[in-house]
């Protein structure tokens, strides 16, 4: 009994940790290039999620089969939700560049609220709920009387992130794009200098951010069913606390975050309280930048005079 | 030459409106509605069309008109700079006149309920503002969770004068108390993180006190709220149109007409003078040596350090006196509702008073009057238009930070300035 719920919460908040992965990765990629926290990247998934329950709702009058409708819906989600994030840089990032600190990020906190709003007043504020796309699954240990259960669902979202996390990484590590993006983490005048285009490499990094969010946006409306205008909020904290605790600005940090910060909600609300399990993830995040702020895979930031 | 420009412009607004129809076009153009518990989608290309044109339309015109030139923002710099030209010589006036009218506003002719509602309402918020203007303006830490000491104020406030029946004026001190003692507790720790750190922080903290508030039950009776918040009495004498036998009311006891009314003038008059206060206090302890620490802090923390300014008890001051007069503004707004939930220390509440601080020009105390007056009027004029008030109101937020990053009242003079030397000593 004690082993099956363990193991059920472990395959439940690897799940989770996926998406928040997922959604880290365009907070730690941002961060990285031009040193802001993207406030409305929540917003972005939240978008995310609901172009893919629309995309969702539109294949079910046709009659595609299913992998290509998922095959379909996840271009669709990218395609969609990579305009928004390229849209939110050029509008309301770009002309900031420049200015003090803390200018971005409430111009972000603006764009979040335009962007949580808009989908409010376009989508109406009511809960949406989506049929479940992928049903069935395995289940194993039902002899002690607990059943463990992982579903087709799961594996097809764990799969995913593992696919799109290794394709990115590549693309970071072993592309010319990636090799720009390394280098105006480093030194943006100087990169400008050997000719890379700094501004195209910016958008691309909100493209990707964004494209990858919206990933987890799909997941998210699959997974649970249910997704709402405001739901960007909360996992945009929860994902950003991943990509600290993962040490931000490094990529499989964040991926490492997400998977921790999916597994403590999960453990939290099975062992702990289920109603609190929003401050486990917030008390993470405290804890983790007071005493660890460079994370597990980042770099020490050093404050010049 | 001529030529290829209105090409490339009528190029670029195609791709603008190309760019528009992706962005609407799924979301707005699509709309889920619910149809027997199933989700169908609605179209709605006629908006999505409309929005297209005009996005790619206005793209063309600002092109051909705006961008084309060399002056680009010239019209705003110039309309801000007057503004702050006009508030520098003139300051003193303005700021007598603005207390003279709010002073004499409950007697003017046009004043109704509804006006002297939404009065009170931006007093609290010009207090708020006032209040995080000592930790955003001065002190130059972004707290995006402001709304928990605004919390823990009303609460602390009604839990008092439930369970324990004190009066407004000894509960108000408590609240200050408990509110800045919450900020000394979470500024303890984070307030060596930079200033974006700090930001989510405590918008993390800020989150956490409403779910705490919505979860303990026993306490704070969770979404149901706290009700029967005692109603604030003048020196003991209560506004009630039917008192008690042997009970003196405020009307009985100044020999007037009983009348609804009084009660609010009385309220409005509490939130002006506590208002003022935090304004006050604010102008006199920039002069003070921990005002300018703070200003110095903001200007350069490192700097600081070398001079021997403790940077964390400094901090710490301006988070703890930032948050008791949230505290204050609080338990005022507990005794004006009589009524509290969760409900209304949402995070959205943080983004306003932030949004207050920032518009107005951080440090200015006039810009934090203004930018209520604007947003919360607008807010208040757009009453029936939800979600849209709410996006004019982000958008407005970022415009702001494009086009004047430092607020409409941009001054952020430091309170001293070096001096020419004198030529002896």
């Amino acid at each position: 009994m004690d082993l099956a719920y363990f193991l059920q919460q472990l395959i439940n908040g690897v799940t989770l940790g996926s998406v928040y992965g997922l959604i880290a990765i365009g907070y730690t990629m941002v961060y990285g290039i031009i040193g802001m926290i993207n406030f409305a990247h929540g917003d972005i998934f939240m978008v995310g999620a609901f172009i893919a329950l629309i995309s969702f709702i539109l294949f079910a009058l046709t009659s595609i089969a299913l992998p290509i409708v998922l095959l379909l819906t996840l271009l669709i989600a990218m395609v969609f939700t990579a305009c928004y994030g390229w849209t939110v840089e050029k509008l309301a990032y770009k002309p900031l560049r420049k200015s003090f600190r803390l200018a971005p990020l409430i111009s972000a906190l603006g764009m979040s609220i335009v962007l949580q709003n808009y989908v409010q007043a376009a989508q109406g504020a009511r809960i949406k709920t989506l049929q479940p796309v992928i049903q069935g699954g395995f289940t194993f240990l039902e002899d002690t009387g607990f059943t463990v259960s992982l579903s087709y669902l799961q594996i097809f979202i764990i799969l995913v992130t593992i696919f799109l996390m290794a394709v990115f990484t590549l693309l970071i590590t072993r592309t010319a794009l990636g090799r720009a993006q390394r280098a105006c983490e480093q030194d943006r005048t100087m990169t400008a200098l050997m000719g890379i285009n700094v501004d195209r490499t910016i958008s691309i990094t909100f493209i990707i951010g964004s494209s990858l969010a919206s990933v987890a946006g799909m997941m998210f409306v699959m997974y649970y069913g249910v997704i709402d205008f405001y739901i960007g909020f909360l996992a945009g904290i929860k994902a950003f606390t991943a990509a600290v605790l993962g040490g931000i600005g490094s990529i499989p940090g964040a991926m490492l975050g997400g998977l921790l910060i999916g597994l403590i909600e999960v453990f939290w609300s099975g062992y702990i309280s289920i109603e609190y399990k929003d401050i486990a993830a917030f008390t993470v995040l405290v804890v983790v930048l007071i005493f660890y702020p460079t994370g597990f895979l980042g770099k020490p930031d050093i404050e010049k005079v | 030459m001529r030529k290829n420009f209105l090409y490339s412009s009528i190029k670029d607004s195609l791709f603008t409106g190309l760019i528009a129809l992706a962005l609407f076009g799924p979301i707005v153009g699509l709309r889920t509605v619910a149809k027997n518990e199933v989700l169908v989608v609605s179209p709605k290309w006629f908006i999505v069309l409309v929005i297209v044109i005009v996005c790619a339309l206005g793209r063309f015109l600002t092109n051909l008109y705006i961008y084309n030139r060399d002056q680009k923002f010239g019209i705003q710099s110039t309309i801000g700079k007057s503004i702050t030209n006009f508030l520098d010589t003139k300051g003193t006036q303005i700021a007598l006149s603005a207390i003279i009218f709010s002073v004499i506003f409950p007697f003017l002719p046009f004043t109704d309920r509804y006006l002297m509602d939404i009065a009170i309402m931006m007093l609290t918020y010009i207090m708020l503002g006032w209040g995080l203007n000592i930790v955003i303006g001065l002190a130059g830490l972004l707290d995006l969770g402001y709304v928990a000491f605004y919390a823990v104020g009303a609460y602390s406030y009604a839990l008092f004068a439930i369970h324990f029946g004190w009066s407004f004026w000894i509960c108000l001190p408590i609240a200050g108390i408990f509110a800045a003692m919450f900020g000394v507790l979470l500024g303890f720790p984070v307030l060596r993180l930079r200033g974006d750190y700090l930001a989510i922080v405590t918008l993390a903290f800020g989150e956490m006190i409403r779910i705490l508030l919505l979860n303990w039950y026993q306490l704070t009776k969770g979404p149901d709220g706290l009700t029967g918040i005692p109603r604030p009495s003048f020196f003991g004498l209560p506004f009630k149109s039917f008192p008690d036998e042997g009970e003196q009311t405020f009307h009985t006891f100044f020999g007037l007409e009983y009348s609804p009314m009084q009660r609010i003038i009385f309220l409005y008059y509490l939130i002006l003078v506590l208002a003022l206060i935090t304004n006050l206090f604010t102008i006199k302890i920039r002069r003070l040596p921990i005002g300018r620490a703070w200003e110095a802090l903001r200007e350069d923390e490192i700097a600081c350090k070398s001079l021997g300014v403790n940077p964390r008890n400094t901090k710490l001051t301006a988070f703890a006196i930032g948050a008791m007069f949230g505290g204050f503004a609080g338990s005022f707004f507990a005794t004006r509702q009589a009524f509290i939930s969760p409900e209304s220390f949402t995070f959205i509440e943080s983004a306003i008073i932030v949004a207050i601080v920032v518009l107005g020009g951080m440090g200015s105390q006039t810009g934090v009057v203004l930018a209520t007056v604007f947003l919360i009027g607008l807010i208040e004029v757009f009453r029936d238009f939800e979600s849209y008030r709410m996006i004019a109101f982000g958008g407005a937020m970022v415009l702001i930070m494009i086009f004047r990053p430092r607020g409409i009242l941009a001054t952020r003079k430091p309170t001293i300035t070096l001096q020419k030397k004198e030529a002896t000593k």
